[in-house]
């Protein structure tokens, strides 16, 4: 898709990039017991005696969160494993309190799927590319560490603890920063579009490890290393960026990249070592004896695919054939919210063209000023249609319009209530019109001849004077009707 | 006066319910003994109070005429691997000396429902890992058998379940929970001449039992006869939803559907299980179970277990590596033991506790497990022993074409002496051997004694089962227990 090449001394040089996207699964409890997943609560408020790991104490799965696995595996049309397990991964960590973390190596519950990603998904025309997903697996979160709460002690929060997660593995077919953000992009919008995780990586409910190598191009792949746990998309270009070039400053200065876990420091902006693979954990995987493999049967699957929506990539070639341009359907398309919003728009009676011009001018530039995302609009898809309303049926005008959403924003007020009060209603009132557009030629006698003459561009000049003559309260449409007859 | 330690679950039960005497002077009279036992070392921890509860409230619900349980008025022993709220438990080892879970096991919360009491929490192997109740942090337990050399030397009560099966043998109490990974009902109950018997994998729920492997855990009651078995399994059996691998099928009436006659059963004798220099004794005892199961209208049939030899070595890195893991939660961290060295960071203090907490033979295994769960070894060992246990559980399958049940000795010897096999783990687990193969096929299996061998010491003849057979198996074995005439009694030395 894109060219990517780091510029070294030796030569040209090309960067080979996988990502491992750990997603919360959204379910009301967690993967193993029925602890409570809520952000955000007083420590170890959410943990069962399951979470704590109790001695006698047991996992039972949570088929909520394996359904929402298998839907996202659905979504970017993996191959769903009916027959799939779960196997025990052994480590030490005052985080896990298990003594290991209940995850899937050997038999994944979704297999091979793919994504594919634009560039700019606001372009048209911009290229596509297709992005293999090796496997989703499903897996236990671990717990948290706080080490701020005593001088010499770490405090332990296990509400983490057990809360589920997919890992979504991609296979190492990116090759730019550009790309892997636009990939993670694209995956956070099928997960909220599905509904399985709600993509908010500032609460870490979305995290990535980013693998990345380097080699000449077409070349044997290099080493590669592994930065662990980045959470937001910015970060996680940047984080490419600088692993590529140091890898390429390294081989070329006669050293040779070391298979290792890095951190990434958004603050300086750079990837240091965290353990090499010498210091790497025996994880001693095995199928865990405590639970029974997981099979899933015709009824469930079905089930699943029935609750899919439509995705993406789906809705913006409806969209399109609604009428709307390709660059709008991509936009509106883009993030689940901003679909939503415009369907419930629809579904209010509004004109696809109309509505689509409307979010994406009036309302995206209101919320931008107000510094608010589109679920914290103060206005909702309901009362705006009924703005759009006023100006489809002719009540006001779309200039009117402007000055009534302002005041919804402002005051929450409904737009038929302002339009009323204000005495906002366009008037259609022909002899009142009539009377501005003569008192209009009369005190501009040498732009009507101008006009005459041929300079139609003065057309609009006197559209806006009678517009604001009549206070922006007059119908555009009988404005231009009558001036036409009056001008020749 | 009636001496009720020599009731049994039945006999209480029904004495009881017919008011022949009061559940509370069972239990009285129960914690006496066990109180007057100090010597066997069967308890770790004596809960008379609690015993008494239960029998006044199994009394008042009589007096009441409200309908009692399985278990109305009988007082039982539960084995220390078992959570009990508010009660210590400790499976034995000092990692939790002084644990108090807030929550009580499955299998015990049915029993108190059935109107049992406790007398108490029972020594076993630490971890449940032992065939001789010498890894007890408590120290071990005692048999109240003696040999008839006329010397004094202490015997081991079996394992893990030793605690158990002292107790019952003792007549501490009528019967007790045991747990079987690799024969710990079993081989215990062998060795002091009482019954137990392992449910099929999956009867019983693993919720609240401390782990040692998963894949094998299974509890079941060990009791006097065959008849109280039936009774207990009852009462601790059915499916529990906080249990992934328990099995959702009903109790079936087993005391109610006891039927010793064999008609029409083919018992298997397994040729693999005569091993070389095979004890006399043991040998001899088999060919008698024979005889009474053909007088008991049953067919006898040669039967093949062709992968029998491997199900030891199979075994030993299965269990082993399970647990490896499972103990990997006694770590310092939320509960039990916490050694924290001056100055120590998170790995110091998971060594120092680790070190300190577990007994050597668990070390030992945890040891044993983490290697052969390893990278670079985890095919050769864990991968294999799989495919073994696989084609052992075939072996089973394909002799079910042939027969009903198998019969077979439930350990090679009998109670060796303590410290006997200490030295030599090897020679130690080799007393699971007739055992494990039922474990590891998660098949139904009970011991019931079949005699003494020339040191006047108890034998146990071992019944298999088809999966979910319990009923055949607990059938052979009253129709054993009808004719083996075994009312042999340890002489309380006490």
């Amino acid at each position: 898709m894109s060219e990517y090449r780091i510029q070294g001394n030796t030569g040209e040089w090309e960067v080979v990039i996988g990502l491992e996207v750990h997603a919360q699964i959204t379910s009301e409890s967690k993967l193993f017991s029925g602890s409570s997943t809520g952000f955000g609560a007083e420590p170890n408020s959410h943990v069962s005696l399951v979470d704590a790991a109790m001695p006698g104490m047991l996992p039972v799965p949570n088929r909520e969160c394996l359904r929402q696995a298998v839907r996202t595996g659905m979504a970017i049309n993996a191959q769903i494993n009916r027959w799939s397990r779960f196997d025990r991964k052994n480590y030490f960590y005052a985080d896990l309190p298990q003594g290991y973390q209940i995850s899937q190596l050997y038999h994944p519950i979704v297999g091979e799927g793919e994504i594919e990603v634009t560039l700019n998904e606001k372009d048209p025309d911009s290229p596509t590319k297709k992005i293999g997903i090796e496997r989703i697996h499903v897996e236990q979160d671990a717990g948290k560490l706080m080490h701020d709460q005593h001088p010499t002690m770490s405090f332990v929060d296990l509400n983490r603890s057990g809360v589920a997660l997919m890992e979504i593995v991609s296979r190492p077919d990116i090759s730019s920063p550009q790309e892997a953000g636009a990939y993670l992009k694209k995956l956070r919008s099928i997960l909220r579009y599905v509904g399985s995780c709600d993509g908010n990586m500032e609460q870490g409910s979305m995290r990535a490890d980013v693998n990345v190598s380097v080699r000449k191009p077409g070349g044997e792949l290099g080493t590669r290393t592994e930065t662990k746990n980045v959470n937001s998309i910015r970060f996680m270009m940047q984080a490419i960026e600088y692993e590529a070039q140091r890898q390429v400053d390294l081989i070329e200065s006669g050293g040779a990249v070391v298979q290792e876990t890095r951190l990434f420091d958004p603050n300086k902006m750079e990837t240091r070592s965290m353990r090499s693979k010498e210091d790497a954990h025996d994880y001693r995987y095995f199928p865990d004896p405590d639970l029974l493999p997981v099979e899933l049967d015709d009824a469930f699957l079905e089930e699943c695919r029935a609750s899919l929506p439509e995705l993406p990539d789906a809705k913006r070639a409806r969209y399109e054939a609604l009428g709307l341009t390709a660059y709008n359907a991509a936009v509106l398309t883009a993030e689940a919210e901003t679909a939503f919003w415009f369907e419930d728009l629809l579904a209010e009676g509004v004109d696809a063209k109309q509505a689509s011009n409307w979010l994406m001018s009036e309302l995206f530039g209101a919320l931008n000023k107000l510094g608010k995302t589109l679920d914290e609009s103060p206005v909702n898809p309901k009362q705006a249609a009924e703005l759009l309303g006023l100006v489809a049926d002719g009540t006001i005008s779309g200039s009117i319009a402007k000055q009534v959403f302002e005041m919804m924003l402002e005051t929450g007020q409904g737009a038929s209530a302002i339009v009323e009060e204000k005495g906002l209603k366009q008037t259609n009132d022909t002899g009142a019109i009539e009377a501005e557009i003569a008192k209009i030629m009369a005190a501009n006698e040498d732009k009507v001849t101008e006009y005459r003459s041929g300079k139609d561009k003065l057309f609009g000049f006197f559209v806006g004077q009678t517009m604001k003559a009549m206070q922006g309260k007059a119908n555009p449409q009988i404005i231009n009707d009558l001036l036409k007859k009056a001008l020749g | 006066m009636t001496d009720f330690s020599r009731l049994g679950v039945a006999a209480i039960r029904d004495g009881v319910a017919n008011g022949e005497f009061k559940a509370v002077e069972v239990a009285e009279a129960l914690n006496t003994r066990v109180a007057g036992a100090k010597a066997l070392n069967a308890f770790i921890v004596e809960t008379p109070e609690m015993a008494v509860a239960a029998a006044q409230a199994v009394d008042a619900d009589r007096a009441a005429g409200k309908p009692l349980g399985k278990m109305a008025g009988v007082p039982i022993g539960m084995k220390d691997l078992f959570c009990t709220e508010g009660v210590q438990t400790t499976a034995a080892s000092h990692m939790l000396e002084g644990f108090v879970p807030t929550y009580e096991s499955t299998v015990s919360a049915n029993l108190w429902k059935a109107g049992a009491g406790m007398l108490g929490k029972l020594n076993l192997d630490q971890f449940a890992m032992g065939s001789s109740n010498e890894t007890s942090y408590f120290g071990n337990v005692i048999s109240p058998w003696r040999r008839n050399d006329g010397g004094n030397a202490a015997l081991a009560p079996g394992g893990s379940s030793g605690g158990s099966s002292s107790a019952i043998a003792a007549r501490l109490c009528p019967a007790a929970t045991g747990t079987d990974t690799g024969g710990s009902i079993r081989q215990p109950a062998a060795f002091v001449g009482i019954s137990g018997i392992k449910p099929t994998y999956g009867r019983c729920s693993r919720w609240g039992v401390v782990a040692f492997a998963s894949s094998l855990d299974q509890a079941g009651p060990m009791a006097r006869d065959v008849r109280d078995c039936a009774i207990m399994l009852e009462a601790m059996a059915g499916f529990d939803p906080k249990d992934s691998t328990s099995l959702d099928l009903p109790v079936p009436a087993w005391e109610a559907a006891l039927n010793s006659d064999l008609k029409g059963k083919r018992i298997g004798i397994p040729r693999e299980y005569r091993l070389d220099g095979i004890d006399e004794d043991i040998a001899k005892m088999w060919d008698n179970g024979i005889a009474w199961l053909k007088d008991a209208g049953a067919e006898i049939v040669d039967i093949s277990l062709p992968h029998t030899k491997y199900a030891l070595p199979a075994y030993y890195i299965i269990a082993p590596a399970e647990a490896s893991s499972n103990l990997a939660r006694y770590d310092g961290v939320r509960f039990g033991l916490r050694d924290l060295p001056e100055g120590a960071g998170l790995q110091d203090m998971y060594a120092a506790t680790r070190a300190a907490g577990f007994g050597e033979e668990v070390r030992r295994r945890i040891m044993i497990g983490t290697y052969v769960l390893s990278a670079g070894f985890y095919d050769a060992y864990y991968t294999q022993a799989q495919k073994v246990r696989a084609l052992i559980a075939r072996d089973f399958e394909n002799a079910w074409a042939s027969c009903d049940l198998i019969l077979a000795p439930t350990a090679p010897s009998a109670a060796f002496g303590l410290g006997e096999k200490n030295a030599d783990p090897l020679s130690m687990y080799l007393n699971d051997v007739f055992a494990v193969p039922a474990s590891l096929a998660g098949l139904p299996a009970m011991s019931v004694p079949g005699g003494l061998d020339k040191q006047g010491l108890p034998l146990g003849l071992q019944i298999i089962g088809k999966a979910l057979d319990e009923q055949a198996v607990l059938n052979a074995g009253l129709a054993i227990e009808q004719r083996s005439g075994f009312t042999a009694e340890a002489g309380e030395w006490w």
